[in-house]
């Protein structure tokens, strides 16, 4: 009992103290896991982030579920989670019932549409992270160039662009496999 | 309660097809939100926004948000609910297999398609977002474009922490964005 509250305080403390969510919050996670309780230990915590990379869903939620396992079980799992999404959603709500009284203020359109206009300079700074991370070849380019187009242009199901772009990396896979095994 | 069968259901398919992060589920989330008609475009942008600047990750925040909108309190409970469900899953289920076929080339390969598809959904989040936030009834807002210029450079270049910025801005463009 005593280490499903610990789950939930120190997850709960990074799903409070860290905004906007993502790999921003890796650094706190780490200290809380591993230099405050030493549930796990450093390699350890790689190989679960890369698990977290790999699984669909929220990267810091994800993680907060494999490492409450780790220490607890399914109870440890959901301490652990509750703990990351319940201020993320308090938080959220209180800010609506906010928006909702002063949302035709000038003042509030104003700082919103800066805000606004701030996330795409992020978003693209983070494109051009993303992509000297991944050290694109002309597959990945042409992946990422069509998957924009068909978005943007083609209106395209993005699922369906995840799932085909999926597809065409395990053909590729399979076809130099082929080439490199020598079969036919 | 047809209703929230229907949002959980939505904010589960976001789940499970999200890869890469917050800003590469915005199109997914945005086009399920056209796609059954739960809010409007201006509504969306300023979703993301507050989950900007609210604690947590931007899908946790987003299915908050538009469960709410839809469905009061339920709604936000059963969407939050819903897109974390698919994780949770998963991690508890076929974590024991993931990790060993983790390193499978199998696996690697199909993450090696999506993985430069999330650059193409995230590029599309910003056209999205680009949309909504240089545009102020109907005209362009040039005090919003220099905004997002000195961000890009002060993020991109001398690494300024990206919420500072965001408040920054959001400061500003309480005063000069009109």
């Amino acid at each position: 009992m005593k280490e499903l509250f610990q789950l939930f305080i120190s997850f709960g403390k990074v799903g409070t103290f860290v905004l906007g969510g993502g790999y921003a919050m890796l650094p706190m996670i780490r200290h809380e896991v591993l230099v405050a309780r030493k549930w796990i230990k450093e390699q350890e915590l790689l190989d679960l982030v890369a698990v977290s990379q790999a699984l669909p869903g929220a990267f810091a939620v994800n993680l907060a579920i494999i490492i409450g396992k780790r220490r607890a079980g399914f109870p440890g799992a959901l301490a652990a989670t509750l703990g990351m999404v319940l201020p993320a959603f308090f938080s959220i709500l209180l800010l609506m019932a906010l928006l909702r009284t002063v949302r035709d203020n000038i003042y509030v359109v104003g700082a919103l549409t800066g805000i606004k206009a701030v996330s795409v300079a992020l978003i693209l700074v983070t494109i051009f992270q993303l992509a000297q991370t991944l050290r694109l070849k002309v597959f990945g380019w042409v992946i990422a160039l069509l998957s924009f187009g068909l978005i943007v242009f083609l209106k395209f199901n993005a699922i369906l662009v995840l799932v085909g772009s999926g597809a065409a990396g395990f053909l590729l896979y399979f076809w130099t496999g082929r080439k490199e095994r020598g079969d036919r | 309660m047809i209703a929230l069968l229907k949002l959980f259901l939505i904010f589960f398919r976001i789940g499970l097809f999200s890869f890469g992060g917050g800003y590469a589920m915005l199109p997914l989330i945005y086009q399920s939100i056209q796609e059954f008609n739960l809010m409007d475009e201006e509504e969306f942008s300023n979703l993301v926004a507050l989950s900007q600047v609210t604690p947590g990750p931007i899908a946790i925040n987003a299915a908050t948000y538009v469960g709410f909108q839809y469905a009061g309190i339920a709604g936000a409970t059963v969407a939050t609910i819903g897109v974390v469900a698919p994780s949770f899953i998963l991690a508890l289920l076929v974590l024991h297999f993931f990790v060993r076929f983790q390193e499978s080339r199998g696996l690697q390969s199909v993450l090696g398609g999506i993985r430069p598809a999330t650059i193409g959904l995230i590029g599309s989040a910003a056209v999205f977002l680009g949309q909504q936030g240089f545009w102020l009834d109907q005209q362009i807002s040039w005090p919003a474009i220099a905004l997002a210029g000195i961000a890009t450079l002060m993020y991109g270049r001398f690494k300024i922490n990206p919420i500072l910025l965001t408040l920054a801005a959001g400061a500003a463009g309480a005063f000069l964005i009109r």
